[in-house]
């Protein structure tokens, strides 16, 4: 659960995006609702896992909470302070405290930059590097921090292999004591023997630096092994929050339970003998998404209630909430 | 024991010079029978691609070179094959199934012509009937609305249903063998279990032999029958994936194993890691490759590089070390 006191809540965020069309006179023809009224809250020490498919919102939920994409409606509290209508300006200080790790350990370091220097360089930028020796003393504690040798600090990015620019990444990360490190795909990008070496190493700095972790992945694997709660999404809405033992072993959703089932398992007798039940069909357009529960369509216990009205996301038991009515109480009761 | 579709024999390939040579794929063998799903698993620069794409002869040459090796197709060696001969088997005979479905499907053209083309090439079907069949595939890879999708344009379709209309065409010439290098990657997990589960239900109809080229183990564990398992240019080990899943023998696969979360297991505290970093096919060791990151190596696999044995049944592997599982 995330405490009373949470790092970061998030109530009932919203991020839609105008579609124009006509070339010479440009109108807003409707918008795609990329993030629909999603509410969390990640805890101190704490890793919130955020699954889902491509196109589901989830790496817009993060830009949002790092103020990179205006809100169209909603609220987001840092440590307490209300930053939904904060500008870059205003958020620069709290970059210090919410930091990001990317996919991509290609794409995120300037290649023109020594090792070193691009540890350094929030130090820099927000005025904390002190002298030359103090300077220097930070960036080979930091390398060391991440399992690199302190004296790389004199090497380019293209020098180092995909698992150890992802470390230079994270050193950057971590180079300011943040409480929140926001993760899109921190993993998808490396190879498997490299994959566990980098995981581990987000999980020995939680543990050291007291680091709350947003995770966002789409490997059902992954998220399972470094979260503490897990929130599946799909087209732009929470469909399913809960611990992650409880998600794993009691997922009440449809879409998650076929999630899990369609997640192939490294043991060959075991897929032998399980039911492959697939979801059919694929994940909609946003720009013109199904009515009521958006997985109606391709859901195998859809009602006629589904396609009419979107469920609420609603608690069941032990922090465990769903959003989907074949687990509405109010219809539970109902029918009793 | 029913003859192999495809026998790769000491298969070698190099792509550049001087100093800056690489030995992409060194001295690799396997098989695979009709009806077989042969899986070559291994991570980025293991060779797996370049094996793929040697098959049916898609490495440009220069930069790349055969250095050596045969591959033999239903008793063909497609390496002596002229332009012409390994041109009538492409998309014919073996077809091919690629990671990125737009990349591969001409933007312009429908997605009907695109499947007609090899039946109306290969099959010396009359347009208009080569349509007719393009239709039927269509709907044989469960794309609804097959008789309207038929003329529309890849962009149109989602990235499932061009893998769909890829797999449609690569099942146009009925190949005794398809070859798909990482078909579901770029697919989203629910996708990717209706992409394989078809992919292997219509090779089964059609007895065709299917190489799957994957970095996934879960993907190797639900859909191959057989396992290659490449590091470094080399397979290291290979048998059932029944065998290389419960009784895996090289240092490199057991790694693997050890170093993935897996979803039907407890959670554990912290992942096995495999230690360093992934070779420098420029500059690799004058034994073993995998040495420098394993755990049980010794004196003699720094010096001396090993070669696939036989270790019972149809279980190989590339290693010194007495390895316990």
């Amino acid at each position: 659960m995330a405490g009373a006191d949470p790092v970061l809540r998030v109530r009932d965020l919203k991020v839609h995006f105008p579609v124009h069309d006509g070339v010479l006179f440009r109108r807003q023809t409707g918008s795609v609702k990329a993030v629909d009224g999603v509410s969390f809250d990640v805890g101190r020490s704490e890793t919130l896992g955020l699954v889902g498919e491509s196109g589901c919102g989830k790496s817009t939920t993060g830009l949002a909470i790092l103020r990179m994409t205006p809100l169209t409606e909603g609220r987001i509290e840092f440590e307490g302070q209300d930053i939904s209508s904060f500008s870059v300006g205003r958020m620069r200080p709290l970059r210090k405290r919410l930091q990001m790790v990317y996919q991509d350990p290609y794409g995120s370091l300037n290649p023109r930059m020594k090792v070193g220097d691009l540890i350094g360089e929030p130090l820099v930028i927000h005025g904390v590097a002190g002298d030359q020796d103090a300077y220097r003393a930070r960036i080979q504690e930091l390398l060391r921090l991440v399992g690199l040798r302190p004296e790389m600090a004199e090497r380019y990015p293209h020098e180092f292999s995909g698992g150890q620019r992802q470390r230079i990444s994270i050193a950057r990360a971590v180079a300011l004591n943040p409480t929140l490190v926001l993760c899109d795909e921190p993993v998808s990008a490396l190879d498997v023997s490299i994959q566990a070496q980098v995981i581990n190493l987000f999980q020995e700095l939680q543990e050291r630096l007291g680091l709350s972790y947003l995770f966002i992945a789409h490997d059902l694997a992954v998220v399972r092994h470094v979260s503490h709660r897990i929130a599946v999404m799909y087209l732009g809405r929470i469909v399913e929050i809960a611990p992650r033992d409880l998600l794993y072993r009691a997922p009440l959703h449809p879409y998650t339970r076929g999630l899990l089932a369609a997640a192939p398992l490294p043991d060959p007798s075991a897929e032998r003998n399980r039911a492959h039940e697939e979801i059919v069909g694929e994940p909609p357009s946003v720009v013109n998404p199904p009515s009521g529960c958006h997985f109606h369509p391709r859901c195998p216990m859809a009602m006629a209630v589904c396609a009419q009205r979107a469920p609420e996301l609603a608690a069941t038991a032990n922090g465990h909430a769903v959003a989907c009515h074949l687990h509405d109480p109010s219809r539970a009761s109902g029918l009793a | 024991m029913q003859r192999p579709v495809l026998e790769v024999k000491n298969l070698a390939v190099e792509f550049g010079a001087g100093a800056g040579r690489v030995r992409a794929v060194d001295d690799v063998s396997f098989e695979v029978n009709p009806g077989e799903t042969l899986a070559i698993v291994g991570e980025s620069g293991s060779g797996k691609s370049v094996t793929a794409l040697s098959l049916l002869r898609l490495v440009p040459t220069p930069p790349g070179r055969f250095c050596s090796g045969e591959i033999l197709f239903e008793g063909e060696d497609l390496l002596k094959a002229s332009d012409a001969a390994i041109r009538s088997i492409r998309g014919n005979r073996i077809a091919m199934i690629f990671q990125e479905p737009m990349s591969s499907l001409n933007p312009a053209l429908t997605v009907g012509l695109q499947i007609a083309e090899p039946l109306h090439l290969h099959g010396r079907l009359p347009w208009a009937k080569a349509f007719g069949k393009a239709r039927d595939l269509l709907s044989r890879v469960r794309i609804p609305d097959a008789a309207r999708r038929v003329n529309t344009h890849p962009h149109q379709f989602s990235g499932g249903m061009r893998q769909r209309a890829m797999i449609a065409m690569a099942l146009a010439c009925k190949p005794n063998l398809i070859i798909a290098d990482e078909p579901t990657t770029a697919l989203d997990v629910t996708v990717q279990a209706q992409i394989l589960s078809l992919l292997k239900d219509l090779t089964r109809e059609t007895n065709a032999a299917l190489i799957l080229i994957t970095h996934d183990l879960g993907v190797v564990a639900r859909y191959a029958d057989r396992v290659c398992v490449m590091y470094a240019g080399r397979v290291v080990e290979s048998g059932s994936a029944q065998d290389i899943y419960a009784n895996p023998r090289h240092p490199y696969t057991l790694g693997l194993m050890a170093s993935i979360p897996r979803l039907d297991q407890d959670a554990v505290d912290r992942l096995t890691p495999i230690d360093g970093q992934p070779p420098d096919l420029a500059a690799l060791p004058r034994g073993c490759a995998f040495e420098p990151r394993c755990r049980y190596a010794m004196d003699r696999c720094r010096e001396e590089r090993p070669t696939l044995a036989h270790e019972g049944g149809r279980h190989y592997r590339a290693c010194f070390a007495n390895v316990a599982c």
